[in-house]
């Protein structure tokens, strides 16, 4: 364990040394204040818009870190060749990409502890309303999601040549899966067969990541999901993030470090 | 020809300037484009169009707080904050059902715990959040006729802003001079809100030309924009106590009702009004 977390220490100070996150983090900034500052008809007292617009951007911002951290991580370490150097301490392939994973889902948790801070402020000073507990449950189920798509990355970093393919692929995944993913078992119904069995086992097959976007309920104002819905959400988060980071581990097991 | 550089650049950089300077505004009259002075037109250019009407949904979507059916879902797209304006509605938007249906598989069922699942109309003042998408969708496509009256009506009759529509609607107005819907809600503006008959009764009298002014074919299509516009002028002329006008709408309005005989009981009991000299006297 304290291997691990050694490891993901290493992985937080880079994404604390990369601007990454200062560039999204400003831009979602400057974007929401200025669409807060626009005047529609005399109303001060609009703000889902502005809620709308703030928690897409945090969506797109936390998916491009989560996703570019991710999948420079293993390539990174076999062209500057320090992987050689970790390997030869007493520390074991999975190791280092559970450390690698841990570091990744740690630093993206932070980002996202501060987007929401932002979120929280912009929000609740024009409405004096703070709902703590549906920005606890948001900012959960958003980190469980990334925890997956965190995985889904190293996976793609460790079969795939370069980190802008990887990162390429897992983008074109991900948005496949929130916009299309939920509807497939629909668009499987009107397919002849075997486009229709392949639709849906398709379906079944990757994760359901539209769960965890409770963005329109923070918008709109409604109740939070139940607590155990959360739970058993994030039991399928972790399951298929156990499961992504299996077939990375199998896939490095073999793979040569040398770069190239 | 021994021209230093720098000579040579300046002199080009002048040339250039001066080239500019004068096709510039012969740039700007050939192009047939509209030229647009807000950011978003400047963005998007004429392609601002295909956004403006998914704004006007969103305006839509906020309006039944998120629950709204995609295009993946089983019911289409139906536009209820554009119904509520008409009086037939009532003034509320019809209920929409359970569009997405029962869930076909155990994804389906537990994803729904995550999604918004009850149907809830904006109210006590809310309505407010959907002027973002409207006034959006007026900026993106100013030919939009129904962006301006749905905007004036939220904005009239559950904002209490008459002022905002009134200068909404306008600006409607300057962009569709010949609209006959514009003319008719602000027709109900000054009547219904500002207390202003004399102006509703010149608005919706400018109102009935324009509509007269529209293509035989586009007359057939809009009948019922004629019937709303004479019907609200007979019972302007009524309130006024100008019997024998209201009767004059009232017949016109007959003309192209679907259900004249119901007209026919407001103008028989017109009629008796005229007929009798003791009522001529009230107002």
């Amino acid at each position: 364990m304290k291997t691990l977390f050694a490891l993901a220490r290493l992985t937080l100070t880079e994404l604390y040394r990369r601007k990454d996150f200062y560039v999204l983090f400003i831009l979602t900034a400057v974007v929401t204040l200025a669409a807060g500052s626009v005047n529609f008809f005399n109303d001060e007292k609009i703000i889902r818009y502005v809620k709308d617009l703030c928690l897409l951007l945090i969506w797109i911002s936390t998916l491009l870190i989560s996703v570019v951290t991710a999948a420079r991580q293993i390539p990174a370490e076999c062209e500057a060749r320090t992987i050689f150097s970790l390997l030869a301490k007493p520390v074991t392939r999975g190791q280092v990409l559970l450390g690698k994973f841990l570091g990744c889902w740690l630093a993206v948790g932070l980002a996202l502890l501060m987007f929401y801070a932002f979120f929280a402020i912009v929000t609740g000073s024009h409405e004096h309303r703070w709902p703590l507990g549906g920005y606890l449950q948001a900012i959960w189920l958003q980190w469980v999601m990334l925890g997956i798509v965190i995985a889904m990355s190293l996976l793609g970093s460790i079969h795939f040549a370069a980190p802008s393919s990887t990162s390429t692929i897992c983008f074109v995944l991900v948005a496949g899966i929130v916009v299309v993913g939920p509807h497939l078992n629909t668009i499987a119904l009107q397919q002849p067969q075997p486009l229709q069995t392949i639709a849906y086992t398709v379906y079944f097959l990757i994760p359901h990541l539209e769960w965890f976007d409770v963005r329109d309920r923070l918008v709109y104002g409604w109740a939070s999901p139940a607590w155990q819905d959360i739970a058993l959400a994030s039991v399928y988060g972790a399951a298929y993030a156990g499961v992504f980071l299996l077939l990375a581990w199998l896939g490095f097991r073999r793979k040569s470090l040398n770069p190239g | 020809m021994n021209a230093s550089p720098r000579l040579f650049l300046a002199l080009v950089l002048t040339i250039c300037v001066t080239l500019a300077t004068s096709l510039a505004p012969r740039a700007t009259a050939w192009s047939s484009r509209v030229q647009s002075d807000t950011v978003l037109g400047m963005l998007f250019g004429d392609g601002r169009k295909l956004f403006a009407s998914q704004f006007f949904t969103m305006a839509d979507v906020y309006f039944h707080s998120g629950y709204y059916p995609g295009i993946f879902d089983r019911k289409g797209k139906e536009i209820h904050i554009e119904e509520a304006t008409h009086d037939s509605a009532g003034g509320e938007a019809e209920e929409m059902g359970d569009f997405r249906g029962p869930p076909r598989d155990w994804i389906e069922a537990f994803g729904r715990r995550f999604l918004i699942s009850e149907h809830r109309h904006l109210q006590h003042g809310d309505e407010r959040e959907i002027l973002p998408w409207l006034k959006l969708a007026a900026d993106l496509d100013p030919q939009m006729i129904d962006t301006y009256t749905v905007g004036s009506y939220w904005l009239r009759q559950h904002l209490r802003q008459p002022l905002q529509a009134e200068a909404f609607l306008r600006e409607g107005l300057r962009n569709n001079p010949d609209s006959y819907e514009i003319l008719f809600e602000l027709g109900r503006l000054y009547e219904e809100n500002l207390e202003d008959p004399d102006r509703a009764r010149n608005v919706w009298e400018l109102a009935l030309r324009r509509w007269q002014q529209q293509p035989p074919e586009a007359q057939k299509e809009n009948r019922l924009g004629y019937e709303e516009i004479t019907l609200h002028l007979a019972r302007l002329e009524e309130k006024a106590g100008n019997w024998a006008d209201a009767l004059r709408w009232l017949q016109a309005a007959q003309t192209m009702s679907p259900a004249p005989e119901n007209l026919q009981r407001q103008i028989d009991a017109l009629r008796e009004k005229l007929a009798d000299p003791a009522s001529k006297l009230l107002p």
